[in-house]
């Protein structure tokens, strides 16, 4: 205990003595530590951030969606044909098992006109089950109900922007908005929910999709089936993704009579499968980053390594003094490996101190989502330490290798 | 204390061999004091820093209180110069960048543990306890010289080792520093093994050997 003291002390007066030495030594590890950590702070918020969007909607969702359309040869954009319906929606709650809603949702776009406001607007029709699938959260009154399906009701609920836009100084709940030729009297307002997989819902009216059929949103196949946008499906849970996507995909195919499925005119996108591969891409993506800045982590060790050479050769003749005084080899090794372990340690704290603070910053500039999380500040302070004792290894060796004689004569 | 057995040295000097000492055979008893002089060149210096553990010899033996130690690792001899030798060099060797009592207490960093207390008694009792917090640069060449015995006698070693102690002080400090050497040999029967070519400091021991091309020419009692 007494001799650690001694060896400390030691440490301490080397580092002591070589203020500005010491303090560009540690500056290398200072940088590269702090980039380490804002880098994978900014790696790991944006990873959250994207994962937060998709997962709003419930990791055990999955969206159907039309296919494109093929006339001389020319494919038009997915999701742009008219080859998905109410009645494939039905069939879907029907005929496939494990799944707790569906969804199908058509949308037109028609001026609102309330008072002496008026805006643009996505009309969205939809049956009960959008409320669960999609997730929305209402902030006053209520979302449709299936009486307001069956009975075409004309009522609306409508989305914040909505809101806001339309009834500036009022309370829109009750309130009536024209959309054509057609009055909504107002049943409910959602919760503003920014972005999100499935688009917002800020700027949406949202009716009875049965009214909206009314309205003449909605086109009619050759069948005269009820054509829709999307059908959202909720299953019971996220291990029956697989066997659901399959089950609905040779219902589909079934139903819209195509043998081959390569030539499916329906798209399913499933949110579990989205996430692990959002996942797999932004962790690749952190690990990218956090590399780039172990590299300036790795030239500073190299800078560490060649302080410690020169300070070993600088002080030939205190290691002399100390071995002539009884020092062992593995007292001095001791001294200089602590020394660089010392250096980088510090280093590694400062640099955190300045890495937390950078990302907070980032944070609040908006730039970029951050997280700092422990096991970063835990590993980069290890690194740092690892570094020392590694670059520090070598000229600590050398020293402790140093003939006591040779050593006091140099000057 | 010690005894040594034609004892040799040689360097490699390119492709010749530089022979330094050449068979020396002595023998040093306890509570003795000795001086050993010669002309620069002669191997004083090495033998003395072979009887320091700091140096091994190219062959011969070396018994170190009645164990050869000539053929020990670095780090039991490291362990003898911590515990039981003491020494006083010419050029001094203190830490330039630490003070006076930090100097005495790395005396003791190796020897078993930092005692502040005594390094300051040593201080005392080398006439340098106004001094202890300055450091040497701003000390005189005797009062270094004071610090480095006081660093070795805080470890009270059962054998000194002083090579030209004098030789860089002016006579007044070198005085000083030659009472206190002497006065730890009479109050403390401390062995001690002087290297100088000064003839008035080597009559002040009790025997005086005499070292011309790595042999030993003469021996006299004083």
């Amino acid at each position: 205990m007494k001799k650690l003291m001694g060896l400390l002390g030691s440490v301490w007066d080397g580092v002591i003595t070589h203020k500005l030495r010491s303090f560009l030594t540690m500056l290398g590890i200072v940088i590269g530590v702090a980039a380490v950590i804002i880098l994978m702070a900014v790696g790991k918020g944006t990873t959250q951030s994207v994962v937060s969007r998709i997962s709003s909607l419930g990791a055990n969702t999955l969206f159907i969606s039309p296919g494109f359309t093929q006339s001389s040869g020319v494919r038009t954009a997915f999701g742009s044909a008219s080859t998905l319906t109410l009645e494939d929606a039905e069939a879907i709650a029907v005929n496939v098992s494990n799944i707790q809603a569906v969804a199908p949702s058509s949308s037109t776009s028609l001026q609102a006109i309330a008072g002496n406001q008026n805006m643009r607007a996505t009309v969205t029709g939809v049956t009960p089950d959008y409320e669960q699938v999609y997730s929305v959260k209402m902030s006053e009154g209520n979302f449709l109900s299936a009486d307001d399906y069956n009975s075409n009701a004309r009522i609306a609920v409508i989305g914040s922007t909505v809101a806001t836009t339309l009834f500036p100084d009022s309370d829109p709940l009750g309130q009536q908005i024209r959309g054509g030729n057609y009055i909504f009297t107002i049943t409910g307002v959602m919760q503003a929910s920014g972005q999100s997989l499935a688009g917002s819902t800020d700027n949406a009216i949202i009716v009875p999709l049965t009214t909206l059929q009314l309205l003449g949103g909605q086109q009619l196949t050759k069948n005269g089936d009820h054509v829709v946008r999307t059908v959202g499906v909720e299953e019971t849970d996220t291990k029956y993704a697989t066997r659901v996507t399959n089950d609905i995909t040779s219902l589909l195919l079934d139903r819209h009579q195509i043998s081959d499925p390569t030539k499916a005119d329906f798209q399913i996108t499933s949110v579990e499968a989205l996430l692990s591969s959002v996942n797999t891409i932004t962790s690749q993506l952190t690990l990218l980053l956090g590399a780039i800045a172990a590299i300036s982590l790795l030239v500073g060790g190299i800078g560490v390594m060649n302080i410690m050479l020169v300070s070993v050769l600088e002080r030939t003749r205190e290691i002399g003094i100390r071995k002539a005084l009884g020092a062992k080899e593995s007292d001095i090794w001791a001294q200089f490996l602590i020394e660089a372990a010392f250096l980088t340690f510090t280093g590694g704290v400062i640099g955190v101190i300045l890495g937390w603070g950078g990302a907070f910053i980032i944070n609040k500039t908006g730039l970029f989502t951050t997280i700092v999380t422990p096991d970063v500040i835990i590993l980069a302070v290890s690194v740092s330490v690892g570094i020392g004792l590694f670059f520090g290894f070598y000229p600590a060796w050398n020293a402790s290798r140093l003939e006591p004689i040779k050593a006091l004569r140099s000057e | 204390m010690i005894t040594l057995e034609g004892i040799t040295k040689s360097y490699k000097m390119g492709k010749r061999d530089l022979v330094v000492l050449k068979g020396i055979n002595l023998q040093v008893n306890k509570g003795e004091l000795v001086a050993i002089m010669g002309a620069s060149g002669s191997g004083k210096s090495t033998l003395l820093n072979i009887a320091g553990c700091l140096d091994r010899p190219t062959t011969g033996k070396y018994y170190f209180e009645d164990k050869e130690v000539s053929h020990l690792k670095s780090g039991e001899l490291a362990s003898i110069r911590g515990q039981r030798i003491g020494f006083i060099f010419q050029t001094f060797n203190l830490l330039s960048r630490i003070t006076a009592l930090a100097n005495v207490e790395l005396g003791m960093t190796y020897a078993g543990g930092v005692n502040r207390q005594r390094a300051k008694e040593a201080l005392i009792k080398v006439g340098l306890g106004e001094r202890m917090h300055h450091r040497p640069l701003e000390l005189s060449g005797g009062e270094q010289q004071r610090v480095a015995i006081a660093r070795s006698i805080v470890k009270n070693p059962s054998l000194f080792l002083a090579d030209e102690p004098t030789g860089q002080l002016d006579s007044k400090s070198g005085e000083e520093v030659m009472s206190i050497l002497l006065s730890l040999h009479a109050e403390q029967g401390t062995t001690l093994i002087i290297v100088t070519h000064d003839a008035s400091v080597a009559h002040r021991c009790q025997r005086i050997v005499h070292l011309k091309d790595g042999e030993i020419v003469a021996e006299e009692n004083v």
